[in-house]
């Protein structure tokens, strides 16, 4: 989903700050807009992110560990590493507007939470954080005249980040800013905005207000806004370094990275849970805790009885992890709740093991081909569980020992 | 002068806040509208629902408070089946909600309150070498508190200033005269903000250590599902704890060299702000960090208690499930109630939306009708502030040596009378001491669990009431806590193993509230009253009032249905 080509050759003109980093945008660019590039920076006033990086005291070392490390987490091979650090040493800040709708301010909060060597502050450095009620220092009007002088000096150039969501019911008075319905200022901000990011649950697919039987009719961005290239980012919040990450894979290739069918990033969202968890040798040696705080527990088998969702979640949890890979909600005893995936709050109760959600896929090897084939027919993963079981089952046959009770 | 200011959206809060101020004539507030302008509806979505689940839709409630809710309520659902949790949960517990409110509280002064009293773009004058001797008199233990750290930090704020791109510190009200700090001392709050901002994601490494995430960390009913097995590789085990103890250490740290020592520093520019904004002078604190269980608020280390009329001398003692004690009122809140309007206990709530505001676009609300989506909760009939200044004088006001210490110690540093604390400062300063006493107690706490741990100990669920068949037909039970903002209590009515009603009154919705029937104010809105207001097109005063409370809009402003239905009438005037 890259953003129009005729945009880019038109920059020169426009002069923005989006603009000039489209330009700057090497990958795909055709030649003449190459050219633009050396005539766009060359006469741009603006700071690029590593001229603040530099002045907050970071060293350049460091900051090519952080591009490299930013290039690892966004799936890029070595190789693209210089253009990391290209764009990274020469494009200017793009102007962001973070709007707050019906939410909790989770994402937000994960977000000054990325723990990379210099992100937090920085990040926020690295974009022009123009609009966010949560830690803007202005308050009332003037958080409203920045809005819309936003819009105007920045025309098509901007990126808006939505937090939350809309209410649709009853004209949208269950959220009001400056007076207005959430409903109309979205709609409004959007209008002139390059692309979207819908950031978490609530952006991205519903999330708590959206549960049955969603009283106030909230309504996920996507829903509301439809010729805009909108990147879903769910996840109640979504993981910090996964934030960044959609941030500044966008900086620097100037497009959005690629999406899968539900608008989400593969590069973070192309994996269950399941497929990369820790305790899946467990799953499959069908070792589970039966009980809370059992002696399986303590042992760190699989949660799949005590109602993990890590098989039907898309999301990074089992490799980025959560607060500088500190651990994860698996890692830490208690299973998943699928806190990305669209209605997770009405697919429990979440201790409620998965019995009759199909999985999109069955694990096979070729010792337990035979038993997979049986398992088609309920395709799922309850029948993926069971056939593990039957493997476990046999080998205390065999006389290996049981979990405890 | 303006005969009306208002500010919306009110920012650096969590959620939706307006303010109305109407001016008096003479340049001072003379009444006040507090109105929150979201509603989410939570607990109508709660009806029905498996109990064990309702922590994790709770602590949706709010990201900045996260775990708070979920707290309250596995604490409610507990008291409800019976459920006793075992010595360790009730530990690791505290060391989580601890956590959060150092972090919380520390977040809110530097990024959320700070830039009410510091002028970013004053620092951008300051001496250097003078900050210097500033931050080390200021924190003699503070490491980067050299001239070239303060030389950098300076060349980087006015790098920032001069890209032309102010982001978030745009058209805020720099150079405003209210602002009185030298140009020195802002100078190193900027440079701290941004310290405060590198710390922060450190500390919540706890809540991801036991709960697997931050924000909103995994709770469970029946204690903490973390099993611990100190020499295993795959559950909580030494090399996690050993974590644990550091990052306690760093929050130390922080609180006593960065945040206390900054807080006092700022606050003796401002000493006319210990006599504006002191509001009501109720207070009520449900308490919170039990040594001997939920269920004995005599051990907790936050005591319980009320005082009226700034009465000192005096703690009342309060019961979360009297209908004489707490009720909620919405004569002035976009509800309505069957039968009439009289105000309802939490157990008996109702809860139908019905929106008779001015139809969006509008410029101004209505004092006289209902105008806000935060309820009107009343004590015995009173408006109360809840927080950390209400805590510090409960624990004073009941005797407690720790709590005496702390207050006497900063009065007695800043030369003030215990009175300078009924104000818009003895707010902002009571949640600095309040972290000096939280950080003392993390340590506390992770002594005690280690002590259990070295004793054999390392149980942390009780399982034997997980099964709802084991639950009585029909129970009730509630879930009291103290959250950053303050007094938090979850009400929960189960039948027939499903959440039969739920009801929630938050902080916010205590400090946030509308008038009631009988015209009281609520504590925001009293607050506000007789301060003057110099430029009402940058209306600073009525920030630094309002985030003195540390308003969280969400928490305010979720609210139920117990019949079960899905009720909103919406009138549009």
């Amino acid at each position: 989903m890259r953003f129009a080509a005729e945009k880019r050759v038109f920059i020169p003109e426009t002069f923005g700050h989006w603009s000039a980093f489209v330009l700057c945008d090497r990958l795909n660019a055709p030649a003449s807009v190459r050219k633009g590039v050396l005539v766009a920076t060359s006469v741009d006033r603006k700071q690029s992110t590593y001229d603040l990086l530099r002045e907050h005291g970071i060293a350049r070392r460091d900051f090519l560990k952080f591009c490299t490390q930013m290039a690892a987490a966004m799936g890029l091979g070595s190789s693209m590493i210089p253009e990391v650090v290209e764009a990274m040493d020469n494009k200017p800040r793009i102007p962001v507007l973070w709007l707050h709708g019906l939410e909790c301010t989770c994402c937000s909060e994960s977000f000054i939470r990325s723990s990379h060597p210099i992100a937090a502050d920085i990040i926020m450095n690295m974009i022009s954080l123009d609009y966010d009620d949560t830690l803007q220092a202005a308050a009332g009007d003037q958080v409203e005249e920045i809005r819309k002088k936003i819009m105007k000096e920045y025309k098509g150039q901007y990126l808006l980040a939505v937090e939350g969501n809309a209410p649709t019911n009853d004209g949208g008075v269950y959220c009001t800013v400056g007076g207005r319905t959430f409903l109309d200022i979205l709609q409004e901000t959007a209008v002139d905005a390059k692309a979207i990011i819908a950031w978490g649950s609530c952006a991205s697919n519903g999330c708590v207000q959206a549960a049955k039987p969603n009283p106030t009719g909230a309504k996920p961005v996507h829903k509301l806004i439809t010729d805009k290239p909108i990147i879903n980012v769910p996840g109640c919040p979504p993981i910090a370094e996964v934030m960044t990450g959609v941030l500044t894979y966008i900086l620097t290739f100037g497009t959005l990275p690629e999406l899968d069918r539900i608008g989400r990033p593969k590069m973070f969202y192309e994996k269950r849970i399941h497929d990369k968890c820790y305790r899946r040798p467990f799953f499959d040696a069908g070792q589970f805790v039966e009980s809370w705080d059992d002696e399986a527990a303590k042992k760190g088998w699989c949660l799949y009885k005590m109602g993990c969702r890590g098989p039907t979640t898309y999301n990074s949890c089992s490799t980025v992890k959560w607060n500088q890979g500190t651990s994860f909600p698996i890692g830490s005893g208690h299973g998943c709740i699928g806190c990305s995936e669209e209605n997770f709050w009405d697919n429990g109760p979440f201790y409620q093991r998965l019995s009759n959600i199909i999985a999109p896929g069955i694990e096979a090897t070729p010792e337990t081909i035979g038993k997979t084939l049986v398992a088609l027919t309920a395709a799922g993963v309850a029948a993926h569980a069971a056939t593990s079981f039957m493997r476990k089952e046999a080998r205390d046959l065999e006389g290996n020992k049981k979990p405890p009770a | 002068m303006a005969n009306r200011i208002v500010i919306d959206p009110v920012t650096r809060i969590e959620g939706h806040l307006r303010v109305e101020a109407i001016m008096d004539g003479s340049g001072a507030i003379g009444d006040a509208i507090s109105s929150g302008t979201m509603w989410r509806g939570i607990e109508v979505i709660l009806q029905g629902r498996d109990p064990r689940d309702a922590w994790a839709f709770c602590e949706r409630i709010c990201g900045v408070c996260t775990t708070v809710h979920a707290l309250a309520s596995v604490r409610a659902v507990e008291k409800a089946v019976g459920i006793t949790v075992p010595k360790n949960a009730d530990a690791i517990r505290n060391i989580m909600f601890l956590t959060q409110m150092v972090q919380d509280h520390v977040i809110h002064f530097y990024h959320l309150h700070a830039l009410d009293w510091v002028d970013i773009v004053s620092a951008l004058k300051a001496n250097p070498g003078a900050t210097a001797a500033l931050a080390q008199k200021v924190s003699p233990s503070w490491p980067l508190s050299s001239p070239g750290y303060f030389t950098d930090v300076q060349a980087s704020i006015k790098k920032f200033v001069d890209s032309g791109q102010l982001g978030i510190f745009q058209n805020a009200y720099w150079g405003h005269p209210a602002y009185k700090l030298p140009p020195e001392a802002n100078l190193m709050a900027v440079a701290h903000y941004l310290e405060a901002l590198k710390w922060q994601k450190e500390i919540v490494k706890i809540h991801t250590i036991f709960g697997g995430k931050n924000p909103h960390p995994n709770y469970l009913v029946g204690g903490m599902a973390c099993a611990i097995s100190l020499q295993g590789d795959n559950a909580i085990n030494m090399q996690q704890l050993n974590v644990v103890q550091d990052l306690i250490k760093q929050g130390k740290e922080i609180v006593e060299q960065l945040y206390v020592p900054d807080l006092l520093a700022i606050a003796s520019f401002y000493p006319e702000w210990t006599t504006i904004g002191g509001g009501l002078g109720n207070y009520m604190v449900y308490g919170d960090v039990p040594q001997n269980g939920i269920d004995d608020p005599s051990k907790y280390k936050m005591p319980r208690g009320v005082i009226l009329n700034k009465n000192v001398s005096e703690v009342l003692p309060l019961d979360h499930t009297d209908p004489a004690q707490i009720a909620e009122d919405i004569s002035h809140s976009w509800y309505e109630y069957p039968n009439g309007s009289t105000p309802r206990h939490p157990y008996d709530g109702v809860t139908k939306a019905k929106y008779t505001g001015p139809k969006p676009p509008y410029s101004q609300l209505d004092e006289n009708g209902q105008y806000s989506w935060v309820k009107a909760p009343r004590w015995k009939g009173n408006a109360m502030e809840v927080g950390p200044l209400a805590r510090m004088l409960v624990g004073f006001a009941s005797g407690r040596t720790e709590y005496k210490d702390v207050v006497t110690d900063v009065l007695g540093k800043l030369k003030l009378p215990v009175t300078a604390l009924f104000s818009t400062l003895g707010r902002t300063a009571a949640r600095g001491l309040e972290t000096q006493l939280c950080v003392k107690w993390l340590q506390d706490e992770y002594d005690k669990l280690m002590n259990n741990l070295r004793n054999g100990d390392s149980t942390v669920a009780d399982t034997s009431k997980w099964d709802p068949s084991t639950w009585p037909v029909d129970c009730k039970g509630y879930g009291p806590e103290e959250a950053p903002r303050g007094a938090l209590c979850h009400w929960i009515h189960i039948k027939d193993k499903k959440i039969e009603n739920y009801q929630i009154v938050v902080p916010s919705t205590w400090n946030a509230s509308p008038r009631d029937a009988k015209g009281q104010h609520g504590a925001y809105e009293s607050a506000l009253i007789g301060t003057k207001v110099v430029d009402s097109k940058r209306p600073v005063e009525i920030l630094r009032t309002i985030h003195s409370f540390d308003p969280c809009l969400a928490c305010a402003t979720h609210v139920l249905s117990p019949e079960g239905e899905t009720l909103s009438e919406v009138i549009v005037r």
